[in-house]
């Protein structure tokens, strides 16, 4: 299954809309976008150029220069792990490998097949206090095991299954 | 004295009614009388994550089951009265992080004085039985100090607590961050009152100044003197920014002021306007950061709506508006040039300097631009006066500052103590001590403490005496930078630290300028090398060299600071990069590629377990003999160390 998403340009125009058409709210803009497409379609990208007059490249230049933008589709669950200095310290990277490896995931490859989840690292959550942190779809757990988050990442699976049994 | 603002024009009648602070005052407090007692359940990151909604919902359904009545917010417009009917008002509350994020969910109850920690939704029962309705303890949620095995009632007996000086995080974890009421009734506003009202900006610059309040973003510029430069700056238009970008990895100071004080911040900056002489501003925040996204947005709105922000403040006829937004996940934009093109709506990139920012900022105008905590500290200077600040601190850093205490320390967490605190007292006292591996306590020690992360540098056990402020840390190769202070154990590997550190600033090299882009990469291979054990004694001063060129043909403070971690960690561990680079040993055990694995023939019982997990078949050896490995073959993966319960396969 790959996820091209068609470009609903009037969702887009309402976001532009929303934001009084300002190019100088251009990450405002596109942060909006990825909130709506969980990332930027390129479509939409070259139709917020043309909107704000801007040429194209000034906003895929600001798409890619901003680690939050995604230019990829990603999953319907998000994994941030936090490699941040203290996560680091108290062993982020083997909770990495193990999720890794039970998705069957690299450090080029973040995203699954089935378009499932989505697996990152980023530095530091702000969550230092219960090192090491990961982040799933939002929510912050601490002081995790390599074990436990495999745990985590399988109960999401189980989840989904009844979800689609249902 | 001062020279008075004359109040403006106010062309239109409907201008929203100056706000009466001292009548916000009153009705919170007299709103607040109501309920005998309050508990207040902290809802830091920290907390949440351990469960602290489902401790507050909880809480919310056995009071009510008790009979016991609930206010979740002291509203002064719509006071609640209590009744004939009510035996007992209670408010139950949310704080922000109240610092102790080791043993969250935290619970405090006022006026009793009470902390409990550790607190499950199966303990509120007990809580609520013993403490609200019998005015009893639960001992077993009290915190019970490690070393003297004490139980303690709440924060004055506690170690953690006792030794710190709070006083940017006073507010932060007992007020209610989501109710401009309760901010106001204990003083908040009344400083930005009397800066627009009583005080001209040359005299509120002055005061800044006489402060010897320094910027607490990792430069400890002087705060005053920052503003002045902006004030005289000639031209209408001006603008304040707050920087809470917060970009070390590490830290969480600014994120816990932002969301557990956020009106602190927004009155620092109304008084950092009127100095300078601006009517509009920005708060900056990180993505990463939703929580003090939305409770920053939530207090601007609240304080517009309280007109307290917007136009004519308290009658002065001058405006401020503000703005939030939210970055997108840069950590060079923490750099101020580079915050300023974000907000432009640009790539991060930073700029040359001169011109400042004082000069030429955000949209060419004079800007003054400070961090979450500088801004926060502002209006307690101006109610407590520019001397209560030099009182406490250094005579060149007064006042306080806040730590983020984290890696393998006992007590992790949000802290504050004056400027001049030793490391001695925040690991030993404050943080309870070092931790091993395993996470319990460590005889041996900390190897060395990271601080001012990828810009900063280490400190070992010889600093354990220095007094930390800006320029004796400055002195030693390290800085205060943001705050964030990582203990590591003897078991840490201190050039994997410094290439984590190393690969964090390439990550984030915005790649404008050549020594910083290429550098940083080159310098990161050098540390690979070492690490993988196929480097030489010359990478060493090859590192260096390069380290040193880095650092001074690079633009922004990243790259300049970029080689820190390594030049420090080069010159007080240098004997442990020898040891990679001359015996090809890694002495803390912890580079994969240097490992040295054996079977100890005394230990191994011959089970078998390691041989059938190898996944190159490099253990031999028959059953119930020992085993050997055979080092050539072996690709160091430490399966088989794993797999071993007899503990017989080690230098893996
Ligand atoms: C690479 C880099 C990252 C920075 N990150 C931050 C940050 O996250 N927060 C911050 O307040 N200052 C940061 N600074 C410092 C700012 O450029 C600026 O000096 C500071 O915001 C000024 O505020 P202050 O005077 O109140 O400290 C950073 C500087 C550099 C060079
Ligand atoms: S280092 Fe992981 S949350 Fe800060």
């Amino acid at each position: 299954m790959t996820a091209t998403v068609t470009c609903d340009y009037a969702k887009v125009q309402s976001i532009l809309d929303g934001h009084g058409n300002d190019p100088a709210r251009l990450i405002s803009i596109l942060q909006a976008v990825q909130a709506e497409y969980r990332y930027l379609p390129e479509e939409a990208l070259a139709y917020v150029a043309e909107a704000l007059n801007l040429p194209p490249a000034r906003v895929y230049g600001v798409a890619t220069f901003y680690a939050h933008f995604a230019l990829e589709p990603k999953g319907r669950h998000v994994v941030k792990l936090c490699d941040g200095t203290a996560c680091h310290v108290r062993g982020s990277m083997p909770i990495l490998e193990a999720i890794r490896k039970r998705l069957g995931l690299t450090g080029e490859k973040v995203t699954t097949d089935d378009m499932a989840f989505t697996v990152e690292t980023v530095s530091c959550l702000g969550a230092c206090g219960l090192a090491p942190a990961v982040v799933i779809d939002e929510e912050v757990h601490g002081q995790v095991t390599p074990e436990q988050a495999v745990t985590l990442i399988e109960a999401i699976i189980e989840k989904d299954k009844e979800a689609s049994h249902v | 004295m001062c020279n008075c603002a004359t109040p403006g024009n106010r062309s239109n009648a409907t201008a929203v009614q100056t706000v009466d602070l001292n009548q916000v005052k009153d009705a919170y407090t007299q709103a607040a009388s109501v309920c005998s007692r309050r508990i207040v359940i902290c809802a830091g990151t920290g907390c949440m994550a351990n469960g602290a909604m489902k401790v507050f919902d909880a809480f919310h359904i056995a009071l009510q089951e008790q009979g016991v009545r609930v206010l979740t917010a002291i509203d002064p417009d719509e006071p609640a009265q209590a009744s004939e009917a009510d035996e007992m008002v209670l408010h139950l509350s949310k704080s922000g992080c109240q610092g102790f994020c080791q043993m969250g969910p935290l619970v405090s109850i006022e006026p009793d004085g009470i902390l409990y920690t550790l607190v499950r939704a199966d303990d509120v029962a007990d809580i609520v039985g013993e403490t609200i309705l019998k005015g009893a303890l639960v001992d077993r949620l009290l915190y019970r100090d490690p070393q003297t095995r004490q139980v303690c009632r709440g924060p004055e007996e506690i170690a953690f607590y006792k030794r710190q000086t709070r006083q940017v995080l006073k507010m932060c974890g007992a007020i209610d961050p989501e109710n401009i009421a309760e901010y106001i009734s204990l003083g908040g506003y009344s400083a930005a009152r009397r800066a627009y009202l009583m005080m001209s900006p040359e005299t509120v610059c002055e005061e800044i100044t006489e402060s010897g309040l320094r910027g607490r973003g990792g430069g400890g510029f002087p705060t005053g003197h920052k503003w002045e430069l902006t004030r005289v700056q000639p031209g209408p238009k001006k603008y304040v920014i707050c920087n809470g970008d917060e970009g070390d990895p590490g830290a969480f100071m600014d994120r816990s002021v932002m969301e557990g004080a956020p009106h602190s911040v927004i009155e620092g900056m109304m008084i950092a306007a009127r100095g300078i002489g601006a009517d509009e501003g920005y708060i900056y925040v990180r993505m990463e950061y939703p929580l003090a996204v939305a409770r920053v947005r939530r207090a601007v709105t609240d304080a517009e709506a309280a007109g307290i922000l917007g136009d004519d403040l308290f009658g002065s006829g001058l405006n401020f508006r503000l703005h939030v937004m939210e970055g997108a996940g840069a950590f060079v934009c923490g750099e101020e040039t580079a915050l300023i093109a974000s907000i432009e709506g640009k790539r991060g990139m930073p700029k040359p300097k001169p011109p400042f920012p004082a000069e030429r900022g955000l949209w060419d105008k004079p800007t003054v631009i400070n961090n979450v905590e500088t801004l926060a500290t502002v209006p307690i200077i101006l109610r407590e006066g520019a001397k209560a600040l030099r009182g406490i601190g250094m005579p060149n850093s007064p006042g306080t500052k806040t730590f983020a205490l984290t890696g393998h320390v006992a007590n992790t967490g949000l802290i504050e103590t004056p400027f001049g605190a030793t490391l001695r007292q925040i690991v030993y006292e404050i943080g309870g001590g070092v931790l091993n591996d395993a996470g319990a306590p460590d005889p041996r020690g900390f190897k060395a403490v990271q601080i001012g992360g990828p810009s900063g540098g280490c400190l070992t056990p010889d600093h354990l005496d220095l007094t930390l402020d800006y320029d004796a840390l400055r002195d030693v190769g390290a800085m205060v930078g943001s705050g964030g202070l990582v203990v590591m154990n003897q078991d840490t590997c201190m050039v994997s630290v410094a290439r984590f550190f190393m690969q964090f600033t390439q990550n984030e090299s915005c790649g404008k300028c050549v020594l910083c882009r290429e550098g940083t990469r080159q310098m990161l291979a050098l540390l690979d090398d070492i690490m993988e054990g196929t480097a030489t004694e010359e990478t060493l001063d090859l590192l260096k060299k390069l380290a040193i060129a880095v650092q001074k043909g690079s633009l922004c403070g990243l790259g300049k600071t970029a080689p820190s971690p390594v030049l420090s960690t080069l010159h007080y561990f240098r004997d442990e990069y020898e040891a990679h680079v001359r015996d090809k040993k890694c002495p803390a055990g912890q580079c994969k590629a240097l490992a040295d694995p054996e079977i100890l023939a005394d230990r191994c019982v011959g089970c078998t377990a390691c041989a059938r997990k190898c996944p190159v078949g490099a253990i031999q050896g028959y059953r119930k003999e020992a085993h050997v490995i055979d080092v050539a073959k072996c690709v160091k993966c430490g399966v088989c160390a794993e797999t071993c319960k007899f503990d017989a396969i080690i230098g893996v």
